[in-house]
């Protein structure tokens, strides 16, 4: 004899009200999960951005070129922390300076130009070195290349926007090279020019700057020992992203300074124009030091984030140059000259 | 005769509307649950550390994007409603704005607790330097009363003329939001200008209409 199997509690039973209506219900939760996902991902795709950027791989610097030791700090200090050519302060991971980089001809979002920089071709590339020095010229790279060593600087890099990284790069001062182009009396500034080309940096057909870039420095600026034109950074050649294949560092002063993929240097007897200073003249200056004490219109220039960080910590006179470059600027109101 | 005893056959209509709001009865928990999966997707990559090289700028413009977009949809409804005719965007336009609170609510919160790291001199002296900071508090405070009263029981106890003028706070708001937004951008405005126009786009439509409601009642 079969047991029939035990009738449902009435609980169990589903109500008939429901039962007729459960084409409706599996309706309305197919509705229902189809609209949430739908509205759920528009909404990402359309705020999420901030697509990180694939790590890149860098080429090795070019055959033959070694990385010299840094010149021993002024006043002949022994390499303790104190050098300021080397920061002992913990470096910023390669993937964050090669994925997290402002370069507008590259696109606009932080990780554009990683992402696009395979446009930029570093070679064959050509400098100009013109204007008030007796020996206005066009060099290959890898000539100039054999002129200096290369250095290693492990350079405290604070931008604008108040982030900030340390950064370990491979170049050589520019006051040699110019020492090398012997400039005339006249020779009061420096003026730097990126390359102009829509091709390998089309985010020059917007109109976001005026382009090419162009930068400009004081000529004791210029020569100062801290300011070099790197070639590479993390014992690599330089990045697309990066400025490749040569672009100024100036530790002291606001990244947007450090102008990239330089094609021109010219000596000249006015202070030339600078991009940004060009396009907004309240909120950028021609100098453009660090300086905690000096705000920006938009943000307080106090405090920094650095790369990696959580917690803020307050950013130092010069970027923490202060000794170095100080005497520079003697005598000038910063708060004007900003 | 119908038998009195029989219960009374509701009235097709009301059982045509019956029917309507059971079969949207899905919308509103399907557009909270979607407004809350950025949030949650957001705090996914948070904690999984992929937020890129500066995490705390990146949630920050995350979450002040999603408040503004959720403000404009939801000041969004009534014109389509007006244009269309539909009804369905007037039920999920509360929840919209509350959701644009509850983004704006996380957007101060990232900057105040941990960007600032509550350090309440740097964020007054934020306020009252920088005029976009100043511009987006603004927004913040005029919201909080808008959505303190988004309750049927306020609306009630407000009565509809004076809830209504509150609640046109909204288009303010969200004005606000995109000064906010054009004074934040270093150089390109395209962003900010694109809500601009939306917003302009929203207004427009409720102009027209006013005006011709207004002939029509003249008439």
């Amino acid at each position: 004899m079969t047991r029939l199997p035990k009738p449902p509690r009435a609980s169990e039973i589903t109500p008939e009200e429901r039962y007729l209506r459960r084409r409706e219900l599996i309706k309305s939760a197919a509705l229902f999960a189809g609209t949430a996902a739908t509205f759920g991902s528009g909404l990402v795709a359309l705020t999420g951005g901030g697509r990180r950027a694939s790590p890149v791989a860098a080429q090795p610097l070019p055959s033959g070129l070694v990385a010299a030791p840094p010149p021993p700090p002024p006043g002949g200090q022994a390499l303790s922390g104190k050098n300021p050519f080397v920061t002992d302060e913990p470096r910023t991971p390669f993937e964050d300076v090669t994925t997290y980089n402002n370069f507008y001809e590259l696109g606009l979002e932080k990780s554009d130009p990683a992402e696009r920089a395979s446009t930029l071709k570093p070679r064959p590339w050509t400098l100009v070195f013109e204007g008030e020095i007796k020996k206005p010229q066009r060099i290959d790279i890898d000539v100039l290349l054999k002129w200096f060593p290369v250095e290693e600087r492990v350079y405290r890099m604070r931008c604008v926007e108040t982030w900030s990284m340390v950064i370990p790069w491979l170049g050589f001062p520019l006051g040699k090279l110019i020492e090398r182009l012997e400039p005339t009396s006249r020779a009061k500034y420096v003026a730097f020019s990126t390359l102009y080309d829509v091709e390998q940096l089309p985010g020059q057909l917007s109109d976001v700057l005026d382009w090419p870039y162009v930068e400009g420095l004081r000529i004791d600026e210029a020569m100062h020992p801290l300011t070099v034109l790197a070639v590479g950074l993390y014992g690599k050649s330089l990045l697309g992203q990066n400025g490749a294949p040569i672009r100024l560092v100036v530790p002291w002063k606001y990244g947007f300074k450090g102008i990239k993929s330089l094609v021109r240097i010219a000596l000249v007897e006015k202070q030339p124009d600078a991009t940004w200073n060009k396009a907004a003249p309240r909120e950028y200056g021609f100098y453009a030091n660090v300086n905690p004490k000096v705000d920006h219109p938009r943000w307080s220039q106090a405090m920094e984030r650095r790369i990696g960080d959580v917690e803020k910590r307050p950013t130092l006179m010069f970027n923490g140059y202060a000794d170095e470059v100080a005497h520079l600027y003697a005598g000038m109101d910063l708060r004007m000259y900003y | 005769m119908v038998s009195p005893a029989l219960p009374a056959d509701p009235s097709p209509a009301a059982r045509a509307q019956k029917k309507t709001s059971g079969k949207l009865a899905w919308l509103v928990p399907a557009v909270v649950t979607g407004g809350l999966f950025p949030a949650a997707v957001l705090l996914l990559r948070a904690v999984r550390k992929d937020l890129g090289s500066n995490p705390i700028a990146e949630a920050l413009n995350q979450l002040g994007l999603l408040a503004l977009v959720l403000l404009v949809l939801s000041l969004a409804a009534t014109p389509l409603k007006i244009v269309t005719g539909w009804n369905w965007p007037i039920r999920i336009r509360k929840s919209l704005g509350l959701l644009g609170f509850f983004y704006v609510c996380a957007h101060l919160l990232v900057y105040a607790v941990i960007d600032q790291a509550l350090a309440l001199r740097a964020i007054a002296e934020d306020v009252a330097k920088r005029p976009f900071i100043l511009v987006g508090f603004l927004g913040f405070v005029l919201l909080v009363p808008v959505a303190a009263t988004s309750t049927s029981s306020a609306l009630k106890r407000m009565g509809f003329a004076r809830w209504k003028r509150l609640h046109r706070l909204a288009y303010v708001i969200a004005i606000l939001g995109v000064v906010h937004f054009f004074l934040r951008v270093k150089k390109d405005a395209t962003e900010p200008m694109i809500y601009a126009a939306i917003l302009g786009a929203l207004f427009a439509v409720r102009i027209v209409s006013f005006w011709q409601e207004r002939r029509k009642s003249a008439q």
